[in-house]
C-alpha cells in the first residue's frame, strides 16, 4: 500500500469519480421506483419521474454524466497507520483535474475572487477531502458529488425557534428538518435526501449533515430514538405534497438521515443538507495486494 | 403536445399550467452572466435568434470536436430563481416567447409572462442525458472566451424537448399553488395553523 504511486491512486480515483458521476447507485433507484409506483398514472409527478429513471438508464449505459450539475467533490479516505494523507490528497485533486478533462465531471470551480471559472474543477477548498487513519490495512474511500441547485437549499437552524414552536430538544430538531424541506420546495430537484445534524458548530454541523449522505437509503440509524426520528420525517415530509421537482404528488422525499455532535452549552445549531434525487455516492475498498471491492 | 420554435404570441398565449409540452426548432441557452450581460446593452447580435424563441437556463458539459463543431453532452436545467430581477425585462427587450428552468420564478416574471405574452416551461432538473438528447445541433455560440463554457449563450436545435408549463401567460403559477397547499400540509403537521 505505502508503494502505490501518486499516478497510481490518481487512476483509481479517477475511476471513482467517474462511477459516481455516471452510476446511481441501486438503493436510490429502487427507492425512485418505488415513488414512481405510488404517484397517478399520467401525473405530473409520474411523467417526471419516467424521465428521471429513463435519464439514469441512459447515463450508466452510456458512462455519461447522470446530470450536468457534477457538483463538488467530497471525499472521505480512510487509510492505513503512516500513510501519506498530502499524496492521497493531491492524488485525488489530479483526479478531478482529469476527470474534469475527460468530461465526467463539468468544469465546476470558480474562483469568486477573479469571478471566474478555473476551467479545471480545482479552486480554493474544492475538491473537499478528508482523511481520517484507521488500523486496517487498506484503503477506503467514499465520495459523492453533491451539486448547486440542492447546495443552495440547504438550511441551517438554531433552537430555539419560536415560529416553528421549536424547543432545545429531539422534537425542535424534527420541526426544523420539516421546515426545511417546505422551504425547499422542488428547487433541489426532488424527490430530495436529506441529511441533517443537531449540534456541532456552523461549520461541523453541516459537514456532518453531508457526511449523512454518504449512508445507504434502506440503511437503519442503530440509535433508536434517530430510527424513529427518520422514519418520522419521511412519513410526515412526504405528506407535504411536494411531489418530484415541485409538481405536487406522493415523492417529496425518498430518504432521512440524522447524526448528531457535540455543542456548545450556548449553541444548538439544526444543520440540514439537501441532497437532489441524483444521490452520486461511490465508494471503493482498494486492498494492499491491489485488489477493488466496490462498495454502494 | 409539439411546439415548433420560434413561434407567435397566439400560440403561446393558448398554454396553461400543467400542459405537457414538446420542444422543436431553434433556441438558446443563457444564466447568471448571459443575464447580466443581455441587461447591460441590447447586443444586436443575439437579437434576431431571441425573438419569438425560448431562453434556456442551463449550464452544460460541452464537447468539442476537432472539426471545430460542438456536442451537448449533458444538458439539464439549472435553478431559475436567480434570474428573477432581470428575466422579465431580457423577455420584454428581446421578443422572447418562453424560459425553460427549473424551479419557476417569482412574481415579476410572472407578470412579465402576463405582459410580454411568454410562459415558464419547466424542465426535469437533473435529466441531462435525456435532455442532451434532444440536442441535435449546435448553431454558434457567444461569450464562451469571456464566460466559460457553463455560462455560455448556445445557439442549440432541438427536437421534442420534454417541459411542463408552470406558470403561464395568464398569471397562473403551479409553484404558487404547490407551496400555499403544502405549507396548509407543514402548519397542519406541526401544530402551526393560527
Amino acid at each position: 500500500m505505502q508503494e502505490t504511486s501518486k499516478e497510481q491512486w490518481t487512476a483509481r480515483f479517477v475511476e471513482v469519480i467517474a462511477r459516481a458521476s455516471t452510476q446511481l447507485p441501486p438503493d436510490v433507484v429502487e427507492a425512485l421506483r418505488r415513488g414512481r409506483q405510488r404517484e397517478d398514472e399520467g401525473s405530473l409527478a409520474a411523467k417526471a419521474l419516467d424521465t428521471v429513471l429513463r435519464n439514469i438508464e441512459l447515463a450508466a449505459g452510456t458512462w455519461q454524466p447522470i446530470c450536468q450539475d457534477t457538483g463538488t467533490p467530497l471525499v472521505w479516505i480512510h487509510h492505513p497507520v503512516g500513510m501519506s494523507t498530502r499524496l492521497l490528497t493531491g492524488a485525488f485533486e489530479e483526479a478531478v483535474r482529469q476527470a474534469t478533462a475527460r468530461q465526467l465531471l463539468r468544469p465546476n470551480a470558480v474562483d469568486p475572487l477573479r469571478d471566474k471559472n478555473t476551467g479545471n474543477g480545482a479552486a480554493p477548498g474544492i475538491p473537499t477531502v478528508h482523511c481520517e487513519e484507521w488500523d486496517e490495512d487498506g484503503v477506503e474511500v467514499r465520495m459523492m458529488l453533491k451539486g448547486g441547485g440542492c447546495e443552495n437549499v440547504g438550511a441551517q437552524y438554531t433552537l430555539p425557534n419560536p415560529a416553528l414552536k421549536a424547543d432545545r430538544n429531539l422534537e425542535g430538531v424534527k420541526r426544523c428538518i420539516l421546515d426545511a424541506i417546505y422551504k425547499a420546495q422542488g428547487k433541489g430537484c426532488s424527490p430530495g435526501i436529506i441529511g441533517a445534524c443537531f449540534g456541532g458548530d456552523r461549520g461541523s454541523g453541516f459537514l456532518e449533515s453531508k457526511r449523512q449522505l454518504l449512508r445507504r437509503l434502506d440503511d437503519r440509524n442503530p440509535i433508536p430514538e434517530l430510527d424513529a426520528m427518520e422514519r418520522e420525517i419521511f412519513d410526515k415530509a412526504n405528506q407535504l405534497g411536494i411531489g418530484p421537482m415541485g409538481f405536487g404528488g406522493s415523492t417529496t422525499v425518498l430518504g432521512v438521515k440524522i447524526g448528531y455532535l457535540g455543542r456548545l452549552p450556548a449553541s444548538y445549531f439544526v444543520s440540514v443538507s439537501y441532497m437532489c434525487w441524483a444521490n452520486r455516492r461511490a465508494g471503493a475498498h482498494f486492498a494492499p495486494d491491489g485488489s477493488v471491492t466496490w462498495l454502494e | 403536445m409539439k411546439l415548433q420554435l420560434p413561434c407567435d404570441e397566439a400560440t403561446i398565449r393558448s398554454l396553461k399550467v400543467g400542459d405537457f409540452v414538446e420542444l422543436s426548432g431553434r433556441l438558446i441557452t443563457g444564466r447568471d452572466s448571459a443575464h447580466h450581460w443581455l441587461i447591460k446593452e441590447m447586443r444586436e447580435e443575439v437579437l434576431p435568434l431571441m425573438r419569438g424563441s425560448v431562453i434556456y437556463h442551463v449550464g452544460p458539459v460541452v464537447k468539442k470536436h476537432e472539426d471545430g463543431s460542438y456536442s451537448f453532452v449533458a444538458a439539464g436545467p439549472t435553478t431559475s430563481a436567480r434570474e428573477e430581477p432581470y428575466q422579465a425585462d431580457v423577455i420584454g427587450r428581446y421578443g422572447l416567447r418562453g424560459v425553460i428552468g427549473k424551479g419557476g420564478m417569482g412574481p415579476k416574471t410572472l407578470a412579465g409572462l402576463q405582459q410580454h405574452g411568454a410562459v415558464y416551461f419547466h424542465a426535469i432538473g437533473g435529466a441531462a442525458q435525456v435532455l442532451a438528447q434532444s440536442v441535435k445541433r449546435v448553431e454558434t455560440v457567444f461569450q464562451l472566451e469571456e464566460f466559460g463554457v457553463p455560462e455560455a449563450l448556445w445557439v442549440i436545435q432541438v427536437e421534442d424537448f420534454p417541459v411542463v408549463v408552470t406558470m403561464d401567460s395568464h398569471g397562473g403559477s403551479l409553484h404558487a399553488t404547490v407551496d400555499a397547499a403544502s405549507k396548509s400540509q407543514l402548519d397542519a403537521l406541526l401544530g402551526l395553523s393560527a
